[in-house]
């Protein structure tokens, strides 16, 4: 065991993949010789060489559709974009192509494609580099959409991810790269995509979050143990397909639940859990299902993006409506 | 301050080596093909011209869906195609069925493509991807395919077609740059028929060539009479090559014309051209200029032509057969198709489906 941040679980998930199948590549900008601008590939370039792991040319379009090319040729691309708010110049590479490889080709061809990208905010950068489009890839059949929160998730997770034959988009917060440490395993072991993870017990209310947001949710009902509230926190770790069954069994059994998001409120992945708790567990709610979300405004600009962020105030504040209901 | 654009541009010269009499224009380059493979690139495109007009038929009865008509373009799609080798990976635009077809693809599937039947869709090994309908994304996809061929050591190129239209892209653009980056062995086609539906070939690019785009990328870049077999075969095959031997991608631009619409659903080209180039263009077309070559060289007769023409018409009447034998795709198969295992979610509807196609 090794205690690890999360850029440096994720980097060394990397390692192992590359080491266990030559078909795993590593590419995007600045990933070779510099590591990433995060570090997340740092040393990967030395260690396994410049076939393996190598730079593009600034180009997020044709950086998706070399990942596709080479899936075609039996490999398996582990492109970076080197920040998740250059999505909409990928968009067509994700949701236009390999999305729908497996089933364009009648289930002939596949896309085992693993993007990673840094995301989310309250890290202060330059505007378009911080945002939560996760919604927008959770809209997109055929992509799996995996968050983790911790380093141990974000290496199992990243493992899986990779090996999986279908595209996953693999979002790292980037406010989680280097928060903290924890004991991370050496070697390799896996989390299955699609579960949930419950982080922390409870039975008064169920508070679901993924991502950064899990952490303001484990401070939330910290705050709201000594009010004597006993909430049970989930981490969704993979924000599409959804682990439904998780949180339909949490909620029958704590009865209220508030679901929190970093993202803005509207078609988000927080409205698809409460569509999910009402059609499915209605009739054990003892309050309506309330969301913490940002508002419906385009991801602000640094200085003002501390108070725009849902924080564990906001979600103590949720979590008391739904318990004095 | 130097000013090289003109000097530039003006190097870019159509090569041509069949005039549209049907003359040797430059022996210098005339390809190195037998006998037999000068029928059979003539049987080829006769061949094809039949499926462009029966296709066109069964579209207006109903029988088919989608259709991009490709007379005109037989020389640019034919005989570039008949430079490859079958572990050629192509990437075709909507265009380009004739190309997959002469790749292997069995004619059913390419009316089933039509149809929207997945079945169409799936190659059974033969070295292509279904066609493109994002214009340009076939250009970065190329790039890949390309580089895996390259870091697998297969001797053997993607190839990737487009039109005029489709140099505009932003994809155009970054599959001619990374292709060149990493030198990776692909062959990019710009098949100027000089309307993207109705849009002119000038109001895509001040550029007085397409295959001057190439430049700078660092890639080589050609411009070729479309309509002339032995000119597209022999750059095609000079393409190939050098990128078989490292010598990196090239950009290759067919000046041709289709006769027809865009395609069946609804385009009327006389909003937007006229009778009198249309001729013109008729004039210049591969089919006439090959046969009298050919004739010349006593390697071509109308009973000859007869014959493949029957036998195309044929091999359409049986592949509508075999397509109209095919069974029906059911939505539940799609939801199969989304992942190699479904999760839970997609479990539920799929046997939500399963049940109403029981019923």
């Amino acid at each position: 065991m090794a205690q690890m941040t999360m850029i440096q679980a994720i980097t060394d998930a990397l390692r192992i993949e590359l080491e266990r199948d030559e078909n795993v590549l590593v590419f995007g900008e600045d990933v070779g010789k510099n590591g990433g601008v995060f570090r997340a590939t740092d040393g990967l370039q030395k260690q396994f060489g410049e076939h393996r792991v190598f730079d593009t040319p600034l180009a997020e379009s044709a950086i998706g559709g070399l990942a596709i090319g080479l899936a075609l040729q039996g490999f398996r691309p582990v492109p970076e974009i080197q920040f998740f708010g250059f999505l909409f110049e990928v968009m067509d590479s994700i949701a236009g192509q390999m999305s729908r490889m497996r089933y364009r080709t009648g289930n002939t061809e596949q896309a085992p494609i693993t993007i990673r990208s840094p995301f989310g905010g309250g890290v202060q950068t330059p505007e378009m580099h911080a945002d939560s489009l996760e919604g927008l890839m959770a809209q997109t059949p055929g992509v799996k959409v995996v968050i983790p929160s911790t380093p141990y998730d974000a290496k199992g997770l990243l493992i899986s991810a990779i090996r999986d034959n279908d595209p996953v988009i693999f979002l790292e917060h980037m406010k989680l790269y280097r928060s903290f440490r924890q004991e991370v395993p050496e070697g390799e072991y896996t989390i299955e995509l699609g579960k949930a993870d419950v982080k922390r017990e409870g039975k008064d209310v169920t508070i679901i979050a993924y991502g950064a947001m899990v952490h303001s949710s484990l401070k939330a009902a910290e705050e709201l143990e000594k009010q004597n509230i006993s909430a049970e926190v989930i981490d969704l770790r993979t924000v599409s397909p959804l682990d439904v069954e998780t949180i339909i069994n949490s909620v029958k059994k704590t009865n209220r639940a508030v679901v929190v998001q970093e993202a803005q409120r509207q078609a988000g992945v927080a409205a698809n859990v409460v569509a999910e708790i009402q059609e499915r567990a209605i009739l054990h709610l003892e309050a309506p299902v309330l969301r913490v979300t940002a508002p419906d405004t385009v991801y602000p600009f640094a200085a003002v993006e501390n108070e725009w962020l849902p924080d564990a105030k906001d979600i103590v504040a949720k979590v008391l409506e739904v318990i004095h209901f | 301050m130097k000013h090289v654009l003109n000097e530039i541009e003006s190097k870019f010269e159509m090569f041509q080596i069949l005039n549209e009499k049907g003359e040797i224009v430059n022996e210098e380059h005339v390809p190195d093909l037998s006998d037999e493979q000068l029928r059979e690139l003539m049987r080829r495109m006769v061949y094809t011209r039949v499926l462009d007009q029966r296709s066109i038929a069964l579209n207006r009865q109903g029988r088919l869906g989608f259709y991009a008509p490709t007379a005109g373009q037989e020389a640019s799609q034919i005989a570039s195609h008949f430079a490859l080798e079958k572990e050629d990976f192509i990437l075709p635009g909507y265009r380009d069925i004739p190309q997959l077809i002469w790749h292997g693809l069995p004619l059913y599937k390419a009316f089933l493509y039509s149809r929207g039947h997945y079945h169409g869709n799936q190659m059974d090994g033969v070295q292509a991807l279904h066609p493109q309908i994002i214009i340009g994304a076939q250009y970065i996809q190329a790039v890949g395919v390309a580089m895996g061929m390259k870091l697998r050591g297969k001797k053997s190129v993607a190839v990737t077609y487009t039109g005029d239209g489709g140099t505009s892209q932003g994809d155009f653009y970054e599959g001619l740059n990374f292709a060149g980056v990493y030198n990776v062995p692909a062959i990019f086609f710009v098949q100027n028929n000089f309307f993207a539906i109705s849009v002119p070939r000038e109001m895509q690019s001040k550029a007085k060539t397409l295959a001057q785009k190439a430049v700078a990328a660092g890639i080589e870049g050609f411009q070729v009479d479309g309509m002339d077999p032995l000119a597209v075969y022999a750059i095609t095959k000079h393409a190939r090559e050098r990128a078989i031997n490292g010598e990196g991608p090239s950009l290759i631009e067919t000046i041709t014309y289709r006769y027809g619409p865009h395609t069946m659903a609804g385009d009327d080209p006389t909003r937007y051209r006229t009778e009198d180039l249309d001729n013109e263009w008729e004039k210049r077309d591969p089919l006439i200029r090959f046969r009298i070559y050919l004739k010349n060289k006593g390697l071509w007769t109308d009973e000859e032509e007869e014959a493949v023409i029957e036998q195309a018409k044929e091999d359409i009447r049986e592949a509508i057969k075999q397509a109209d034998n095919t069974p029906k795709q059911k939505v539940s198969e799609l939801i199969e198709f989304m992942f190699e295992e479904l999760p839970p979610t997609l479990q539920e509807q799929l046997e939500e489906y399963k049940r109403k196609e029981s019923n």
